[in-house]
């Protein structure tokens, strides 16, 4: 079943590196990258499976990527709103 | 084990046709609600992977705060046609280049994911389980064994609320765009739930999956459905600015002097006296858990608020 879950992690990983490197739109680059970071994510809890039972290490791993990737987000979104905001309003002093 | 593996190539095909939703899809607003899902399935591939903790905290996290941010970011964008990259026509034979190394990195993954020795420390993690105050092994690797992970990881979630609040005054949050009598007063009773259930999970991650990470992301999804109401006018008032960032950085600073402390009774960096532990560990989680909520409502006001 891991190999399986494996398997889909890389699919993922391939289609999310597409997107992030074709699109020109700001937002979906932000997608792109969290279905990438949910990829690898997948990726590292499969790993965890090994012969002598499950590893907390990866699984301990993925809870702090998900908090990081979420910070990671909001940075970029910030970053996209305060940038395109300013093209909308051309009056408004930068 | 039939019923088991027909639900696994269910979920294996719906997360790909997300995925592709996601990144394909025509409208950005379907794309936002498709990478919600998306969200709302992962958790379910991380049930079926027995990480119950990542579960909870994806599905609070991956499907609420994220999917809120994008969201009003989407709402806050101009809504002219998306930007197309239009190739020249030297790249045209190079993108099927690209297309092909990353098909190829797809293959090259999979088969290295499968051939990979795997060794884990499921061993010796359960062997120093004892010493480390908590019955339950991921929060044992987060909050002791690997402490030092965990301190950088929440001083990274404070340098991103920085960033956001560097860049201007807090952006107003608007009106929906139908009137929605009934949000407000929802909100308002659906509160002590969220409460209720991230105090649960807090108590719950000492022994069982839980723990700060999901309380955290439970509570700060609760705090964005106030902040969408307009329910939480304290955090924009100059009185409170000073609170408000002291509980900002409250995890920060329990994490830093549990292992300051540990340098100063034992001699190194995070090591926590084992009779110390159970309590230090519970106060540790008490103010990341608080902090992680009040961050992630932070970043969903794209701006730093009183001003």
């Amino acid at each position: 079943m891991s190999a399986f879950y494996a398997l889909l992690a890389a699919v993922l990983c391939a289609m999310a590196l597409v997107g992030l490197f074709r699109f020109a739109d700001p937002l979906r680059r932000v997608l792109a990258l969290n279905v990438l970071a949910s990829a690898v994510f997948l990726l590292l809890v499969t790993l965890a499976q090994s012969a002598e039972g499950i590893d907390p290490v990866p699984h301990a791993m993925v809870l702090t990527g998900i908090v990081v990737a979420v910070s990671t987000t909001a940075a970029a979104l910030a970053l996209v709103v305060h940038g395109q905001g300013r093209h909308r309003d051309p009056g408004q002093s930068p | 084990m039939a019923l088991s593996w027909a639900f696994d190539l269910l979920l294996a095909v719906g997360l790909i046709w997300l995925a592709w939703q996601t990144l394909f899809g025509h409208h950005r607003f379907a794309a936002v609600v498709s990478f919600m899902v998306f969200g709302l399935l992962m958790a379910l591939v991380w049930v079926r992977l027995s990480a119950p903790d990542i579960a909870l905290a994806e599905a609070a996290i991956g499907a609420g705060v994220t999917g809120a941010l994008l969201l009003s970011a989407l709402g806050r964008l101009p809504r002219h046609p998306e930007p197309r990259h239009l190739l020249r026509p030297w790249q045209r034979p190079l993108q099927l280049q690209a297309l092909a190394a990353a098909g190829m990195l797809a293959v090259w993954l999979g088969w290295v994911a499968h051939r990979l020795p795997r060794p884990g420390l499921a061993r010796e993690v359960a062997s120093d389980l004892a010493a480390t105050g908590v019955a339950h092994e991921v929060t044992a690797v987060l909050l002791n064994l690997r402490g030092l992970d965990t301190l950088l990881e929440v001083a990274v979630m404070l340098t991103a609320v920085a960033l956001v609040w560097s860049l201007g005054p807090a952006l107003r949050s608007f009106a929906p765009a139908t009137a929605l009598p009934g949000l407000p007063a929802l909100t308002h009773l659906l509160h002590p739930l969220f409460l209720l259930v991230s105090a649960y999970l807090l108590w719950r991650g000492s022994h069982a999956p839980g723990g700060a990470f999901p309380a955290g992301a439970v509570l700060g999804a609760g705090g964005v459905l106030l902040l969408l109401t307009d329910s939480v006018p304290w955090m924009h008032r100059e009185r409170y600015q000073r609170r408000l960032r002291a509980l900002l950085a409250a995890g920060l600073m329990m994490f830093l002097a549990v292992a300051l402390g540990g340098l100063l009774i034992t001699g190194t960096f995070f090591a926590i006296p084992t009779p110390l532990a159970a309590p230090l560990i519970l106060a540790i989680e008490v103010a990341t858990a608080l902090s992680i909520a009040l961050m992630m409502m932070a970043f969903y006001l794209y701006g730093e608020p009183g001003r």
